[in-house]
């Protein structure tokens, strides 16, 4: 049991330095991803800084301040959220890739998982200077405690396992049709109202917001900005990273009941 | 009458090619309806906290929508097919065929291939306009049609001539498939009317990429925020960016190596 662990731990940190190694290389195509993403929130951020205005000041708790301040440090948030798409099953299957995964002696999701570790690596050091920037321009209310900091650190990578877990487990249905996108489209719908992507929790009617709360997203993405942006208490702090745990065991179980039934179906295409 | 009759032929092969796929239409459909869903429901969780958005209403920013998503289909079913092979011909060096070709090459690099099932999105945001735009005793004026049609097409043409001058950088950079992405993403930018972003980040979304004419500004002539004059000075501004397009892919060409041995 300790063997496999530190086997695993070895097959971690060497394909987390593949990574790092090969996202390295390009550097400007990085930095022009990291900007092109930063579009999305600003544009959120500037239909809300409005309403808060037109407001007298503040929106669902929300100041002009603090809105700056959450749809900065969403930027890399979102980073966190890049995992392997459920889109890129089809064309595992379709090349006969899968086969080879299949033959390794561990479970594939794990060299997803450390390979878009190791990137996440190089996007946090390349969002720092165009979070400094954004700061410049738009001077965000942010405020946090030292646990709260500590958390957030947590949270980030909390967020990247919840949702490589179920993007994972939604790929996976690409084993019994390839007509799966437009399923995959309504997820990514609902995951983008309800995980606080599209706006702050609080902004949500209350009816929505009960919905959410069975679900897995806000945990990958809400969760992580108000632990650094809204102040919280210890013990919700926790309660947060405990809710990623548990949305993770749910996530794992997920990947480990479908991955089982799907090898069964699969039929290798290629050669 | 020999252009018109080029860029049918080239239509109906696009056509022929994409009929085979029906049940992508479906799909297309789906997913615009799904995007057009999310989009009303940032409108009504805005519209919950304010009864306007720097003095547009609920249905004037839902027809500033309408000719986003109009403008967004006709961008993705046009444009970027045929920037995105042309990119491609560029790295692999197979433009070499396209300047053999007895019509003029930015011609040709324009026409060569349709997404037609993304005509879904110009459907469903004609949709929306329409919507947005009837109120019961309000009539469109024909003029007033007259007007958008005319600032529509006004607007196509700019985004046309921006998305083709940065593409044609790629005779200098080759290796410029990310300004795609990052049009699309500033593209997002255009579902609002662009008065409600900062300075700065208004002049650029006005006049770098000009959402500003191609999109707020069809939506302020339906909603009568705007007069002839200022579609006018969109026209003028066109025509400098039509040119200035022009010019620059000459320039572009007279560069070209080919990439071939």
């Amino acid at each position: 049991m300790i063997d496999r662990l530190c086997a695993l731990g070895a097959f971690y940190v060497q394909t987390i330095q593949i990574a790092l190694a090969r996202q390295l290389q390009h550097r400007a195509h990085n930095l022009l991803f990291v900007l092109g993403m930063v579009a999305e929130p600003l544009v959120y951020l500037a239909v809300w800084s409005t309403v808060a205005r037109a407001r007298g000041g503040q929106v669902a708790g929300y100041t002009g301040g603090k809105l700056a301040a959450y749809y900065i440090v969403w930027t890399l948030v979102r980073h966190m959220n890049i995992v392997f798409t459920p889109y890129g099953f089809e064309g595992r299957i379709r090349s006969g890739k899968m086969s080879g995964l299949l033959l390794l002696p561990l479970h594939p999701i794990h060299h997803d998982l450390a390979d878009f570790a190791g990137l996440k690596l190089v996007t946090i050091v390349t969002w720092i200077p165009i979070a400094l920037v954004l700061a410049i321009a738009f001077r965000p209310a942010l405020d946090p405690g030292a646990l709260q900091i500590f958390v957030f650190c947590v949270a980030i990578w909390g967020a990247f396992v919840v949702r490589s877990t179920f993007m994972w487990a939604l790929g996976l249905l690409s084993f019994w049709t390839t007509r799966v996108a437009a399923l995959f489209e309504l997820y990514l719908a609902i995951e983008l109202v309800l995980s606080g992507r599209l706006v702050p929790m609080s902004f949500l009617p209350a009816w929505t917001k009960t919905i959410a709360a069975w679900l897995p997203f806000q945990w990958a993405f809400a969760f992580p900005i108000e632990s650094l942006v809204t102040p919280m208490a210890a013990g919700e702090l926790l309660c947060g990273l405990a809710m990623q745990l548990v949305w993770i065991c749910i996530g794992a179980l997920l990947v480990s009941m479908v991955w089982r039934r799907a090898v069964r179906r699969y039929t290798a295409v290629g050669g | 009458m020999h252009v018109v009759r080029v860029v049918l032929a080239f239509l109906r092969v696009a056509a022929l090619n994409e009929l085979q796929y029906r049940a992508n239409f479906v799909l297309q459909l789906i997913q615009s309806l799904l995007a057009l869903g999310t989009g009303l429901v940032i409108l009504a969780l805005v519209f919950d906290q304010v009864t306007d958005l720097n003095g547009w209403t609920h249905p004037q920013i839902l027809a500033v929508m309408g000719v986003h998503v109009m403008m967004g289909g006709l961008i993705q079913m046009v444009i970027q097919p045929n920037i995105l092979q042309f990119m491609a011909d560029i790295e692999e060096g197979t433009f070499d065929y396209v300047l053999t070709r007895p019509v003029d090459a930015q011609l040709l690099v324009s026409i060569r291939s349709f997404r037609i099932w993304q005509a879904t999105d110009v459907l469903v945001g004609a949709v929306v306009l329409i919507i947005a735009v009837t109120r019961p005793g309000h009539a469109v004026e024909p003029a007033t049609a007259m007007l958008f049609a005319a600032s529509f097409l006004v607007g196509w043409a700019m985004l046309y001539s921006v998305w083709l001058i940065l593409a044609t950088t790629a005779f200098w950079f080759v290796h410029v498939d990310q300004i795609v992405d990052l049009l699309n993403g500033f593209y997002q930018a255009g579902r609002w009317p662009v008065g409600i972003y900062p300075g700065w980040l208004r002049h650029g979304l006005t006049f770098l990429v000009p959402l500003a004419y191609a999109i707020t500004v069809p939506a302020e002539v339906l909603t009568s925020k705007v007069s002839a004059g200022a579609v006018a000075g969109a026209a003028a501004f066109a025509v400098v960016l039509v040119a200035l397009a022009r010019w620059f892919w000459r320039a572009g060409l007279r560069r070209y190596a080919s990439a071939s041995s």
